[in-house]
């Protein structure tokens, strides 16, 4: 080590490598060192994390059983095929498709949309690849911000094209988001635009569909009544 | 009484009838609880020792142990009301009526069994964004997290196969809107259709095939890759320990000591 910099410096007697080895690692900016340390305190499994797992099992039963005390599931008319009720509404955790579906043809809103989503959702821990956590903004930053300008543009102007204004609203939420943690002065005294400066690409699309999901998933359900019109929940 | 309990339990783990059974035997020292872990087929899944820090409530929120103990409801209640349904239309309505009207406890067992689908399927959505947030997705547990996209889809599955079974208005008109989306797909779409409903339309085919993947199928498949997606958490390390800590990145399976 220290014969390759061909510098000149003494040696301490401290430093006989035969005696002492000594190891040295460069921490390069914005990398942490890695400590794999196997010392930590650890419990174990049984008793302490399974009774632990059991009571939180057992707290969810009882408000579960509660709810059934107090709400039936429903149960309409025997099922009828000649008689279509309006509006015909799939299972709530689909109504976000339904949603789309309303804008989109199916071949978009049915097929392309969830196959991409879950693609998307394959790829996720595999793209990310630093473990680092690298600020998407931090590296590369004049090119980074273009691509990010442009294709929010085009996505933003995409869905005003089309009137979808209710996907519209959790992608300017996260285009604002975004934007707040691209211009954060590296010297912010926030620790809320700090941590969202640090944050890299795989947290803003998966924040992105979190907003979408809810959004839409919240509109189809509750908002929407006959012929897939806008309805308010607390007046029907 | 709870001393005098406690003793004549002691006794019967003492038994050879009961170390035939449980091979780690009994007693409180950290060898014998490693042991009720690992001499478990099914409890060895999981690892016999947990760091500390992982079961404080801010790290995974038991967002995955929920979504299990749905499961498990789900699985119970879903036996017993299988001894009253008959897949059949219209049988099914009637039956269905019957366990709210005529079946003793039969409302009860119904409504815990719909509440705590939804439950699971929420819970199986914050379980993952949870995972993610805590950047619990990355090295080495990439593979896990696929396995819990496949658990993903499996319990929408479960939960939308189940939706048919009533056979009510809401029932079939859902399953309607969900099948006319799986013809949208190019080329092979009818045909998918059709594999799914045994028919062109939603009728007393598609319910038979919806209730043996709902009952079958599915649940099986389910245990499954939660058995993998257990297993794999042991031997990717553990849970993942935020390395801001100060703690472990990755001590993967390697002949150290299992976690
Ligand atoms: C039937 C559905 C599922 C069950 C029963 C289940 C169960 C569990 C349990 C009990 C844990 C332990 C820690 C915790 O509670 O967070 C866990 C961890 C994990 N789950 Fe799931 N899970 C399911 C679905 C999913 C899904 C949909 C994903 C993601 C797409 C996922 C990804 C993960 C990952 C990556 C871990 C490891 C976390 C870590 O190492 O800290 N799981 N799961």
């Amino acid at each position: 080590m220290s014969d390759a910099t061909g510098k000149d410096f003494v040696a301490v007697v401290a430093s006989d490598q035969r005696k002492a080895p000594v190891r040295v690692a460069f921490v390069t900016r914005r990398t942490s060192a890695q400590v794999k340390s196997q010392d930590e305190e650890v419990i174990q499994a049984f008793p302490e994390v399974l009774f632990r797992a059991a009571i939180a099992v057992q707290l969810l039963a009882i408000v579960l059983v509660l709810i059934s005390l107090f709400f039936n599931a429903p149960l309409e008319g025997l099922a009828d095929p000649s008689h279509t009720p309006n509006p015909a509404k799939a299972p709530w955790y689909f109504l976000g498709l339904q949603e789309l579906l309303h804008y989109f043809p199916p071949v978009v809103a049915g097929v392309l949309v969830p196959t991409l989503v879950v693609l998307a959702l394959i790829v996720i821990p595999y793209f990310n690849i630093n473990v680092e956590a690298e600020g998407l903004f931090l590296k590369d930053r004049k090119r980074r911000l273009q691509i990010f300008w442009v294709s929010s543009g085009v996505l933003c102007l995409f869905l005003l094209l089309f009137d979808v204004i209710v996907a519209l609203v959790p992608t300017v939420m996260t285009v604002a988001l975004m934007a707040v943690a691209a211009y954060t002065p590296a010297n912010t005294s926030s620790n809320f635009r700090r941590s969202l400066a640090g944050k890299p690409l795989s947290f803003w699309v998966m924040s992105w569909f979190l907003f979408e999901l809810v959004v839409l998933t919240a509109v189809g359900t509750f908002f929407r009544g006959p012929g897939w019109s806008w309805v308010l929940p607390w007046r029907s | 009484m709870s001393v005098r309990v406690s003793k004549y339990f002691d006794a019967l783990t003492e038994t050879r009838a009961w170390r035939s059974v449980f091979r780690g035997g009994s007693g409180s020292s950290t060898l014998h609880r490693s042991m009720a872990i690992q001499q478990n087929i099914f409890l060895h899944l999981l690892s016999t020792k947990v760091r500390k820090r992982m079961i404080s409530l801010n790290t995974t929120w038991y967002l995955g142990t929920l979504t299990l103990g749905t499961f498990g409801i789900l699985v119970i209640t879903g036996i017993l009301l299988m001894l009253y349904y008959h897949p059949s239309a219209p049988q099914a309505y009637a039956d269905t009526k019957d366990l709210q009207f005529v079946v003793s406890s039969g409302q009860f067992l119904r409504n815990l069994h719909r509440w705590s689908a939804h439950a699971m399927v929420f819970l199986v959505f914050a379980h993952m964004f949870r995972v993610f947030y805590r950047g619990a997705y990355r090295a080495p547990r990439e593979f896990n997290w696929v396995i819990g996209v496949v658990l993903l889809l499996l319990t929408l599955l479960l939960s939308y196969t189940g939706y048919l079974l009533p056979w009510d208005q809401l029932a079939y008109w859902a399953i309607t809107v969900g099948s006319n989306i799986a013809s949208a797909v190019p080329v092979v779409g009818d045909r998918v259709r059709f594999l799914m409903l045994g028919g062109h339309f939603v009728n007393a085919n598609a319910l038979l095939r919806f209730y043996v993947l709902h009952c079958m199928v599915l649940p099986i498949a389910a245990l499954f890759f939660v058995a993998i997606h257990f297993w794999r958490i042991r031997k990717d390390g553990g849970l993942y320990a935020h390395q801001k800590d100060a703690a472990s990145v990755s001590n993967c399976d390697s002949g150290r000591p299992q976690l």
